[in-house]
């Protein structure tokens, strides 16, 4: 899960990394109302899940309170790279005297963790990255040993920032890496780090990637998760337990296994290339396809108003085809009795597992509006065909 | 031969005793693996009873791996302890000197992960990790260890190396006809054990081996690192397949680690960096089980 900036800094702030105060607006009027109580130039920033807000306009400062209104007023509803700004964030301005670049992340291909730093922050660190490699430090962090002061000074070195912040930067990163450990993220990122004129090292901004397999340990991470940003279908299919991800096109699809179901949507767009139609969705059931799981799944797909027809594709490996087969008939009643009637054509493909059986128990059961396509790859066509006719 | 596993493997089950470790257990005992005893911690002393799969068959309970090799002389386990207990699980294998652990839990978080893969090379990386977020190895008509199931097909002259599970066994179906030395899925998490090039490494060496199905999927650079390794080390012919073209960028599609960012880890960078290590990539998994039919010896 990323976070907003002002929750990342909320978490910097229990972590004793410093930050300036800041309060969230919704609303210019509660935008202008925050700027009075700051009483002095204020910024104003777009809070969305992207990075370049500034460049789009969505970072402003305002000298007044009736400036911090028209300013939020420009900069809420403002789409960031396809992000709607709901909120600002309106905190003090700061005297910044150089601004640094500063992240812990998770290094997948070491399998290890990585702190990455610069003197040169306030940019975009890909771009830094990419033209002048030598000005940002890489240093790998050992996962069993961490980061002390020892450790962090070494990173400061790396990254050549100023001997008279060398000390208080070395603090800050300590407790950046506790926010890190602590919270389970893969990604905490500053930019800018800014030493102010009294020679103080502020996390001007902040970045941050939650582990969702951590949340077992963190129950206090659930507060965190934005319902108004999440799509209705997600939030609704997480709430029951199941993998979804809404995509724009209109083939429902319903798969088990991760890898098989991102497959499935490839296949579905290459098949659909012909009809003009996409795959509408991800959604993995998972190993055990029970009828209640199939009927969740069946649900959520149908009330995506975009889907004209669904394919759903099997592999019983663990999971007998008999079982899923059974469960989608199920399902088929688990929904009339919910009152819903699947009125979009269904293709089914079976394989592995008790494949004859499964076919057999659906060919019996004569399901409205469905039917077996013995192969992935032709009945991803056959759902293609069918979602272009259903238009 | 074969890769990893074999019939001489002896096999340990870490979480035998619940509900999934018992029902695996079980399936790997019906597909001939000689599964030996089982660990877990505070029932040490008892037995389960799988007389259903075989005869008076009761395997021990036992509190430790280390107890349980010493008794046993294991030299594998396969861990199905929840995701809490998995970092301390692995730990426990590692430092008894076990010599593969197969991490078949789903959903650990990438911290744990990360120090128990840290613990693993700090004392020499004595035992193979496979996964975690995996479905184990088998070698078919050898053993299997893990939740591959076994009668997919049997034993011939294909290595497979995935990170997904259904799609390890979509192109083992695909291409039973011919059969295979071994079937490795590797995992979806960010962090995993042993990598598509252990498992290209080992296939090459493997005399058994004559063709490599890999398959991949978006996120990381695993795959273009493992294209890299083929160019220079691989000289028996590879097949590819990457899932995951038409991703969005920047969502999570259930596996873990399968999330694009930004330019890197497309399906489009993936299929290109192989294509120039000169693997044969399909467009879907039929296509590139027909690909590999095309290779494979008649």
């Amino acid at each position: 899960m990323d976070l907003y900036e002002y929750q990342a800094k909320e978490l910097f702030a229990g972590h004793g990394v410093p930050v300036l105060p800041g309060e969230v607006a919704e609303t210019s009027d509660q935008a202008r109302a925050a700027a009075e109580r700051f009483g002095r130039t204020v910024v104003v920033k777009a809070q969305v899940k992207t990075g370049g807000r500034g460049k789009a306009g969505g970072v402003k400062l305002a000298e007044t309170p009736d400036e911090a209104k028209a300013r939020a007023d420009a900069i809420l509803g403002m789409d960031i790279k396809g992000h709607t700004v709901h909120r600002v964030l309106v905190t003090p301005a700061s005297d910044i005297a150089e601004e640094y670049y500063f992240s812990f992340l998770l290094d997948r291909a070491n399998r290890t963790f990585l702190a990455m730093a610069s003197a040169e922050g306030g940019v975009d660190i890909e771009q830094l990255a990419v033209e002048r490699p030598e000005a940002l430090a890489k240093v790998p962090v050992d996962p069993l040993l961490g980061v002390d002061t020892a450790k962090a000074r070494e990173i400061v070195a790396a990254a050549r920032f100023p001997d008279a912040v060398a000390d208080e930067a070395a603090e800050v990163i300590v407790k950046l890496w506790d926010t890190f450990v602590g919270e389970d993220a893969t990604l905490v990122e500053v930019n800018p780090l800014v030493r102010d004129p009294d020679d103080r090292v502020i996390a001007l901004d902040g970045k941050v990637t939650l582990d969702d397999n951590a949340s077992f340990r963190h129950a206090e991470h659930a507060a965190l998760v934005d319902k108004q940003a999440e799509d209705p279908l997600e939030a609704a299919a997480k709430e029951k337990d199941l993998n979804y991800v809404k995509l724009d096109g209109q083939v429902g699809i319903i798969g088990n296994g991760a890898g098989l179901v991102m497959s499935t949507l490839d296949v579905v767009a290459y098949a659909g290339e012909e009809f003009g139609v996409r795959p509408a969705n991800f959604l993995d059931i998972g190993g055990g396809a029970s009828a209640e799981v199939m009927a969740n799944g069946l649900e959520i797909i149908l009330s995506d108003p975009d889907v004209r027809s669904v394919f759903v594709n099997v592999f019983g490996g663990i999971t007998a085809c008999d079982a899923v087969a059974n469960g989608i008939v199920q399902a088929f009643r688990l929904l009339e009795s919910r009152g819903d009637t699947v009125n979009r054509p269904i293709v089914v493909r079976l394989d592995g597992n008790n494949a004859t059986e499964g076919r057999r128990i659906l060919t019996e059961a004569a399901l409205p509006g469905l039917q077996q396509v013995d192969t992935m790859d032709n009945a991803a066509r056959v759902a293609a065909q069918l979602a272009a006719q259903g238009e | 031969m074969a890769i990893f596993l074999d019939e001489s493997s002896r096999i340990i089950v870490q979480g035998m005793t619940g509900s999934e470790g018992t029902r695996h257990t079980r399936r790997m005992l019906r597909a001939g693996s000689n599964v030996v005893g089982g660990v877990t911690p505070g029932k040490g002393g008892q037995s389960a009873d799988f007389s259903d799969v075989k005869s008076g068959l009761f395997l021990p309970v036992y509190n430790s791996v280390g107890e349980a090799m010493a008794a046993t002389g294991a030299d594998v386990t396969v861990v199905f302890v929840p995701p809490r207990f998995a970092k301390s699980a692995v730990i426990e294998a590692i430092d008894a000197g076990i010599g593969l652990a197969v991490v078949i839990t789903e959903g650990i978080p990438v911290h744990d992960t990360a120090v128990f893969w840290a613990h693993a090379c700090a004392t020499g990386n004595k035992t193979r990790i496979i996964g975690p977020n995996c479905p184990g190895v088998i070698s078919p008509g050898k053993s299997n260890a893990g939740i591959i199931p076994a009668d997919i097909t049997g034993p011939g002259r294909i290595g497979l190396v995935s990170k997904s599970g259904t799609l390890t066994y979509q192109l083992m179906y695909e291409l039973r006809d011919i059969g295979f030395s071994s079937a490795v899925g590797i995992g979806g998490d960010p962090v995993i054990g042993t990598t598509h090039i252990d498992a290209l490494a080992a296939f090459q060496d493997d005399p058994e081996t004559e063709l490599i199905v890999m398959i991949g999927e978006i996120g990381g650079d695993a795959e273009e690192r493992a294209a890299a390794y083929i160019k220079d080390n691989v000289t028996k012919p590879v097949v590819g397949y990457v899932a995951g073209f038409t991703a969005p960028e920047g969502k999570t599609m259930g596996h873990a680690g399968a999330i694009v960012s930004g330019s890197s880890g497309t399906a489009a960078a993936k299929k290109a960096a192989l294509e120039s290590a000169g693997v044969k990539v399909g467009k879907t998994p039929s296509e590139t089980a027909d690909l590999a039919r095309q290779l494979v010896a008649p």
